[in-house]
């Protein structure tokens, strides 16, 4: 107690600061840190859970980079980020760009955009892959077969389930993304558009040289956002597939699946973190990609 | 629970037990499901009354996360003195230390050789039995009882042949020709692959494993066979049946909206609840020859290294007794799962019952597959069927390619 008295004020400050952080940063320590680094070190071990850790040095990595089943998977995360940020990022301009210029209902509107975000994803992908059964139960096929139009495999495809999968992750985040990006409309600055206005600009010069310009930063966050989502895709897939995981023939396997499968089913513990260490990478490399093409902007 | 043997203990102690003796509490781990908790519970009620001196808490988890759950448990000594297995664990359950033998003058080999199914012996290592099972499950056919009397099929099939002739009888479709009711279900997913392995590849003569299942041996004339039956069912103009029709196997079936289903026993209990299913249940077809097959498994309980001392005994005792004939009998009448010994399960009664009966026939020509990782194995059954029917690979070379893989699953396994 002593010792505290005879502290300065600013140094009891910094020793108050840094009692309240203690919190996270043990947090951080026990719950991130730890496991993550253990996460490395069984990556060069082979383990099933039950029996003892053994050293078999670069071994689990060497099979993954012969591993088939990895290689497909590989591509599939990356289908899943290519076609999915893109889309979404798309889609959930326009929407906000339209809903900005909206008065009637507006906030209705943007209420049934966020809905889906609020969804519980494992209870919308089960909705989806029952709208996507073939005849007699899916909502879809039963459409089609109505007015005379052939089937659609959705699922059961090895070209189509893996669109069919995303569809609905994008549709999930849109809500989230439509919010952000009219929260960035906002923040343009009136002055702007009344300029162009009295010089008589046309609305396609003040979308593409105002309005997304000034955007740059707010379709910066949604990219690295959603591509960090779609690289970690997994309850989507599980659960419109969790009889064949990442089926048919692993076309919708992304990265996160193969983990938990190898991990959780096969019980090869030392491969799963293997592949972990692979997907923590990727993640790394693409954000900091992300974040330095910001950066070359500004 | 350190609290309550506490308490216990200190009653004992201060002379209010019942007994003069110290209570000893053992701890017994299952996963969940409804109908096995419940007949556990009347069995430890039953154990309790006969041994006062031993309490028996029960606990358990959903079966995703059992697995995992047991294997952190153990080493921990946190877990259970008795645990209930999946066969295909018990070798990673030896080979780890988590499981002891059971003792030789309780559980003596040759007694249980003689006493239980033959598939039982996949428990004993060393000339020492590891674990047993209380009860065993089967496959069979079931049907649908209306739709087989609306297509004018007038008993259960016996034979292939007849069991194609009344799924064709009870397919329907829609002017488009897309399927609307499928004559019986299919799918790898569900319970078909095992059909297909223990099943269809030895009725067509042939020998799926060799080696004490080391070895895959489907590969061949047989297995082929086998194969161009299964996958007729589901291609062709004639096809009786889609794969993920209506999502599920058991989901067509219990909507009614399929003829015909093989499943195991355990399926049972959940089709007895629902409403509007008039359902009956026959032996799996055999052969033109009359020759039959099927596949059985079962859960097996184990007493773990945790477990010393008086504690051991305790767990001896509890695991002699849920072994018992009696036993067997309350997990028949309560899960539905048919008992491990043809003494309990061969009874007039219950071999000519309506619905036991077809699986417990079923169990004198049944064979277990020893797997090294289940999942895995069944993957590679619905990957052979997915490359035929959505890649239109030639059955013979997408078999060869599953057999491949999966001898590759099992020399990785066994190569230690």
């Amino acid at each position: 107690m002593q010792f505290y008295r005879n502290l300065t004020l600013r140094r009891k400050q910094i020793a108050w600061a840094w009692a309240f952080l203690a919190v996270p940063v043990l947090f951080y320590t026990v719950i991130r840190f730890y496991p993550t680094g253990n996460a490395v070190l069984i990556s060069f071990q082979d383990w099933n859970l039950l029996g003892a850790r053994t050293w078999t040095g670069l071994d689990n990595y060497v099979r993954l980079w012969n591993d088939p089943e990895f290689w497909t998977v590989f591509v599939n995360t990356f289908q899943y980020l290519l076609i999915g940020t893109p889309v979404s990022l798309v889609l959930a301009f326009v929407i906000a760009y339209h809903l900005d210029k909206l008065r009637f209902a507006h906030s209705f509107l943007r209420m049934l955009y966020f809905l889906p975000f609020m969804t519980s994803a494992v209870a919308m992908a089960w909705v989806w892959r029952w709208f996507y059964q073939p005849v007699p139960i899916g909502l879809f096929n039963n459409l089609l077969a109505s007015v005379g139009i052939p089937q659609v495999e959705f699922l059961n495809s090895v070209e189509n389930a893996l669109p069919s999968v995303l569809a609905p992750a994008i549709w999930a985040g849109l809500g989230f993304q439509v919010i952000i990006f009219m929260a960035g409309l906002r923040a343009i600055p009136q002055t702007y558009y009344e300029a162009a206005r009295i010089d008589g600009v046309g609305w396609w010069t003040v979308l593409t040289e105002i309005t997304i310009p000034l955007l740059r930063p707010t379709i910066v966050f949604i990219v690295v956002f959603s591509s960090i989502g779609f690289l970690r895709i997994f309850d989507h897939v599980y659960n419109m597939t969790t009889n064949n995981p990442g089926g048919p023939l692993n076309s919708t396997e992304p990265l996160v699946l193969m983990i938990y499968q190898t991990a959780f089913t096969s019980f090869d513990i030392g491969y799963a973190a293997a592949q972990t260490v692979v997907l923590f990478t990727i993640l790394l490399m693409v954000s900091l990609l992300q974040l330095w093409i910001l950066r070359a902007d500004r | 629970m350190i609290t309550r043997t506490t308490a216990l203990a200190a009653l004992a102690a201060l002379g209010l037990g019942t007994t003069a003796q110290a209570q000893v509490e053992i701890e017994y781990w299952q996963y969940f499901f409804d109908a096995r908790v419940e007949a556990m519970e009347q069995l430890i009620e039953a154990f309790e009354a006969e041994n006062p001196d031993i309490t028996v808490t029960m606990t358990h988890f959903p079966y995703a996360d059992y697995r995992t759950k047991v294997a952190a448990a153990i080493p921990a000594g946190e877990g259970p003195d008795v645990v209930q297995l999946f066969y295909g664990w018990l070798n990673d359950y030896i080979e780890a230390g988590l499981i002891q033998p059971l003792p030789a003058d309780v559980f003596p080999a040759e007694k249980i050789d003689e006493e239980y199914f033959p598939m039982v012996q996949a428990m004993k290592e060393d000339g020492q039995y590891w674990a047993l099972p209380t009860a065993v499950r089967s496959l069979a056919l079931f049907y649908n009882e209306r739709l087989m009397e609306e297509a004018g099929v007038e008993s259960p099939p016996e034979t292939l042949e007849e069991m194609m002739a009344a799924a064709q009888a009870m397919t329907k479709r829609d002017g488009a020709g897309n399927l609307t009711q499928v004559g019986m279900t299919a799918g790898m997913t569900a319970q078909d692959h095992h059909w297909w392995r223990e099943g269809l590849v030895r009725q067509m003569g042939g020998e799926p494993y060799l080696d004490d299942y080391r070895t895959v041996n489907y590969d061949s004339e047989a297995g082929r066979e086998a194969l161009e039956f299964y996958t007729s069912l589901f291609t062709g103009d004639d096809a009786v049946t889609a794969i993920g029709f209506m999502d599920e196997p058991q989901a067509a079936f219990t909507a009614g909206r399929a003829g015909m289903h093989i499943d195991g026993s355990f399926r049972i209990g959940s089709l007895e609840g629902t409403r509007g299913l008039e359902w009956g249940v026959t032996e799996l077809p055999a052969t033109a020859d009359g020759t039959r097959s099927n596949y059985s498994s079962y859960w097996v309980n184990a007493i773990t290294t945790k477990a010393e001392g008086e504690k051991y005994d305790a767990a001896v005792k509890f695991m002699d007794y849920i072994t018992s004939d009696e036993a067997m009998q309350v997990w028949l009448d309560v899960v539905g799962e048919l008992p491990a010994k043809p003494s309990v399960g061969m009874t007039d009664e219950n071999a000519n019952d309506e619905v036991f009966g077809p699986f417990i026939r079923g169990l004198e020509y049944a064979h277990t597959t020893k797997f090294a990782d289940e999942s895995a194995q069944r993957q590679l059954m619905v990957e052979m069927i997915e490359r035929i029917t959505l890649q239109g690979m030639d059955p013979a070379e997408s078999l060869a390619i599953a057999a491949e893989a999966e001898q590759k699953i099992l020399d990785d396994y066994y190569a230690d």
